[in-house]
């Protein structure tokens, strides 16, 4: 998952200005701490009442007594809910950022454990100042705000290829995995409680039910955690997917056991048909739950088709889709987390197609903020939840789950390693064992599911409560710690930092048709062959029901080229506007050193004639030459007998006089000759209205051009200045004024009769880097985000 | 499993068994898709490939038989083309779509990364001259394009063209302007496909093949 905290101060400001920042940091800290005591100690209740005696005492007051007006009053109780949130939210943002002014510190200690620290400190100070705790960790707004964004940022921006290629590896690991854990941790654990020591304690009257459902509770690795912990670690992606693919689906499971297993803990027993009827459930509600987004995912994206023309509010389409499919997957029981993750993967190839480059900024952005958000406030509330208790400390209860959480994580990979690799073709070795092992982070969820059970059904709640928060504590703090020093130390390959080249996106195709055809060679219905099927089913109606205009026809490797353009054109903004080349490996190699050196045709006829006097040639073809080869192989056959009007003869005293701005242009264009654009889209297409960053007016028009003549039009790419320059073209209309060459955006036109109208070549990165100089527009996220994968590549 | 009993021809599969390194099941199979392939005949040739009916929707079908009747894919470090191929051919070309055993040490999986990306490079080096041209590059994605239409050749040109400038950079860095880069040599390609793992992605399952199920 992509970094989304900040960045680490700069190292030119010296070490005074971290501490001075951790200072004020702790002293805003301290004042947040004592106020929010002050917040709780009025409870709503008391408020009310007070409120109304108030108004009672004031409305009787302004009959009987006349007092002054008062000019300045106090009434917190009006605003203290949102204000306590706000005070909550803007505490975790703060630790955020004190984090990242500790250089060291971060590096050292996972986020999620310093954060799970500042909530036990806040926890601590609150139960100092004798108020009490506020319940912060309320199953409600646990399951119903603080999850959903970090779910749905995790599902729209789920790298989909590797997530299906190892999609048969995530559910055994998920389905059977979770399963395992849960009836060997509550197996044992009751056979544990049975064992009657000399003193029987209070733990023989667990039954078999309530432990199983507390291993149930306890079995599910958490996404929350995981995504915290990994986030840091960088490993590779294989290893990455598997593990947080697991944290998600099995979700589908803790669900149908945690409801199975709550619902006839009172009755006491389990019969055959429950389990069939439970296996039955598992289905449903994991099926039900990926159904339900992938509807409200495909609503998301039709909708977004007709967005057009109301920019402003495509991200919220986004945002409230996925939200209500949670919910409404909630509902009915459903799996709510398949049901986002189903409906941010399904929706986000045809919305990306369909919205504008800033709306798509924004939901990235906004996706990051509030899951960053959401999960320091998760984790802060654990510390203040594990302060607030209420506890029940219990020896062998608490050291036995642990160390069986431990032992059955271990016993369940390995053992699910063996069956699996069977059938993989790429075999999990020990190595990754270890660290899918390893990764079974628990966390938050399972304590927000042990705070849900009833506590007279269930009176060892208490004694639960605790065993989960110990675990968690245990695999965040140890576990969490230490994998980053475990995986250096056993050399674990990590995620490879490479930007995706073109190449790799060329041979990734080439490769999928590749294996296609040997599956269809070899008669096997593959993996590939149903990928394939699949791939032309979605190009043939899908994308055309589902994407506004032109895109829904751009194949895939052009859609890549085409934000790979972008982005250069941006870095090339963000790097000082051309005058330094931000390529990744820096290079003088530009388009001349590939071209074929082709010997000039042995046309007698041409060569007889002097055409153009050498240096003027030169001078031309120098100015052209960092465009496409193709205008070279004009300029060759153009003499007097193929030409209608010959512009060189003319009017080429203009050209000497705007020749040295022309060279200066050149230098322009040479530089950004490093990349080449794909010859555009017509001017109406979204690509198009892309490229323009969907802000500005119509400001970009293509000029059709009739003549054979490569013309240079110097034409601007703002409406503020009209002024546009025909350079070689005015030598065939002689009427033509002689507006001035303005050094902004360059166009060049190949002459017609190539196919389809005249697209300007190399023009966009220009026009794109005066746009984007002109409107502030944000510098878009960071390169090595992957969100280039496309959904079904 | 019966096949095994009434696999003829046994003391030949042992053979080719240890030149491919496919198991003596495997080879059983393919033999049986070999022989639905060529109609009981003892050689393939192009037309057969052609009649096989999903193979037609896909972009870079000429490339793939081309590659069948390459002999420069034959291991035998032979050059050009034949007309028709014999099982065995048929079997050591697909063997190149074999994944990697678990139990392999770095330089032998170094090996089976040179020989897939050797074979894709025959593939797109069409002339045989060691080196991929531009010509021969943009020809390539001219075929990946083909089947998706709408932008045709001028697009691929244009990606080719970029695609060839960024092989240029990573491989020789700095350049005069007036120096050539000739095209893309063997030494080039494996730099630039480095972290593709083409190890862990060129690969075909030939575990469990059930010939009932072969088509046509």
């Amino acid at each position: 998952m992509p970094l989304r905290t900040g960045s680490h101060s700069p190292a030119g400001f010296g070490k005074s200005l971290p501490e001075r920042g951790l200072l004020l940091l702790m002293v805003l800290v301290f004042l947040e701490g004592s106020v929010l005591p002050l917040g709780a100690a009025s409870s709503p209740d008391i408020s009310h009442q007070a409120n109304l005696d108030d108004h009672k005492a004031a409305h009787e007051g302004h009959n009987s007594t006349k007092k002054p007006f008062p000019v300045l009053a106090l009434e917190y109780d009006r605003v203290q809910i949102p204000f306590e949130i706000s005070l909550w939210v803007l505490l975790a943002s703060l630790m955020k950022l004190g984090f990242h002014l500790i250089p060291r510190l971060s590096s050292i200690v996972p986020e999620s454990c310093l954060l799970i620290v500042v909530g036990l400190l806040v926890g601590g100070l609150i139960k100092l100042a004798g108020e009490e705790v506020p319940p912060v960790l309320d199953s409600r707004l646990f399951f119903l705000c603080l999850l959903p964004p970090i779910i749905l940022d995790a599902g729209y921006f789920l790298p989909i290829r590797p997530f299906m290629e190892n999609l048969g590896t995530i559910l055994m690991f998920a389905v059977v995995g979770t399963l395992w854990n849960a009836f060997f941790i509550g197996g044992v654990l009751y056979g544990v409680t049975q064992i009657q020591p000399a003193n029987p304690s209070s733990l023989n009257q667990i039954e078999l039910l309530p432990c199983l459902l507390f291993g149930s509770i306890i079995s599910a690795v958490d996404p929350v955690a995981v995504l915290a912990v990994f986030e840091e670690i960088h490993i590779n992606e294989l290893l990455h997917i598997l593990v947080f693919g697991e944290s998600l689906l099995n979700d589908a499971v803790t669900v149908v056991l945690y409801h199975l297993f709550e619902e006839y803990a009172g009755v006491g027993t389990v019969t055959l048909l429950d389990g069939i009827l439970g296996v039955i459930s598992f289905l449903v509600v994991a099926l039900g739950g990926v159904l339900v987004g992938a509807i409200y995912g495909i609503l998301a994206a039709f909708t977004s088709r007709f967005t057009s023309h109301t920019r402003v509010i495509e991200p919220l389409f986004v945002f409230v889709y996925s939200y209500m499919a949670y919910l409404s997957a909630e509902i009915f029981h459903l799996s709510g987390i398949m049901a986002l993750i189903a409906c941010g993967a399904v929706m986000r190839p045809y919305v990306e197609a369909n919205i504008s480059h800033k709306s798509h900024t924004t939901i990235k952005y906004f996706l990051k903020m509030w899951s960053s958000v959401s999960e320091t406030l998760i984790f802060i509330f654990l510390g203040v939840a594990t302060v607030d208790g209420p506890h029940a400390w219990n020896w062998t209860f608490v050291t036995v789950t642990v160390i069986l959480c431990l032992v059955a994580r271990v016993i369940g990979v390995v053992g699910l390693t063996f069956v699996i690799n069977k059938f993989r073709i790429v075999k999990l070795t020990t190595k990754d064992q270890f660290i899918i092992a390893y990764g079974g982070l628990r966390g938050a969820i399972a304590f927000s599911l042990g705070f849900l059970l009833n506590e007279d059904h269930f009176p060892m709640r208490k004694m639960f409560l605790t065993a989960i928060i110990t675990v968690i504590f245990f695999t965040v703090f140890v576990q969490g710690m230490t994998i980053k020093p475990l995986v250096e130390l056993l050399a674990v390959k990590k995620k490879q930092e490479a930007k995706r080249s073109i190449n790799e996106e060329i041979h990734t195709q080439f490769l999928d048709h590749l294996l296609t055809g040997i599956e269809d060679i070899c008669g096997h219905y593959g993996h590939h062959h149903w990928k394939d099927k699949l791939n032309r089913f979605n190009k043939k109606y899908v994308k055309k029901c589902l994407i506004a205009g032109e895109r829904s026809k751009e194949p895939q490797l052009i859609a890549f080229y085409h934000k790979m353009e972008m982005k250069q054109a941006i870095e090339l903004v963000e790097s000082g506007g051309g005058s330094k080349l931000p390529s990744a490996v820096p290079s003088t190699v530009s388009m001349q050193n590939i071209q074929p050196k082709k010997p000039p045709p042995a046309k007698a006829a041409e060569r007889a004639l002097p055409q153009l006097p050498k240096g003027r040639e030169e001078e031309i073809r120098k100015i052209l030459r960092s465009n496409l080869q193709r205008t070279r192989q004009r300029l060759r056959s153009y003499n007097r007998h193929t030409l209608v009007a010959d512009p060189y003869e003319d009017g080429f005293s203009e050209l000497l006089i705007k020749k040295q701005k022309m060279v200066e242009l050149e230098k322009k264009i040479k530089e950004m000759s490093n990349y080449l654009t794909v010859p555009a889209a017509p001017p109406d297409s979204p690509t198009m209205r892309r490229a323009r960053l969907a802000s500005d007016p119509q400001a970009y028009s293509v000029k059709p051009v009739s003549d054979s003549v490569p013309t240079i039009q110097v034409d601007l790419a703002s409406p503020q200045s009209p002024d546009s320059v025909n350079l070689l073209d005015e030598f065939k209309h002689a009427g033509q004024q002689q507006p001035q060459v303005e050094d902004q955006g360059l166009m060049m036109k190949p002459p017609s009769g190539q196919s389809g109208p005249n697209k300007p070549h190399e023009a966009d990165q220009a026009r794109d880097q005066q746009k984007l100089t002109r409107c502030l527009s944000d510098p878009g996220p960071s390169a090595d985000e992957d969100e280039d994968e496309p959904f079904l590549p | 499993m019966g096949a095994l009993q009434s696999l003829p021809g046994q003391p030949e599969y042992i053979d080719l068994a240890e030149k491919t390194g496919f198991s003596l099941e495997q080879i059983g199979v393919l033999h049986k898709r070999f022989k639905q392939l060529s109609h009981n005949e003892e050689t393939l040739r192009r037309d057969h490939f052609n009649e096989i009916p999903d193979l037609a929707c896909n972009p870079i079908r000429a490339q793939i038989v081309e590659a069948f009747f390459d002999r420069r894919n034959f291991r035998q470090n032979g050059e050009g083309t034949v007309q028709e191929i014999g099982f065995e051919e048929f079997l050591v070309v697909m063997s190149h779509f074999r994944p990697p055993s678990l139990h392999m040490t770095e330089e032998q999986r170094e090996n089976v990364r040179k020989e897939k990306l050797r074979f894709l490079f025959n593939m797109h080096d069409t002339d045989n001259d060691g080196t991929i041209t531009l010509e021969e590059y943009r020809h390539v994605v001219e075929e990946l394009l083909s089947r998706s239409g709408a932008l045709g050749k001028e697009t691929a040109k244009s990606i080719a063209d970029a695609a060839m400038l960024e092989v240029a950079s990573i491989s020789m860095g700095h350049m005069e302007p007036d120096e050539f880069y000739e095209g893309i040599t063997f030494e080039h390609f494996l730099k630039l496909l480095n972290e593709f793992e083409i190890e862990s992605r060129m690969n075909i399952r030939f575990l469990n093949m059930d010939t009932t199920t072969l088509c046509k």
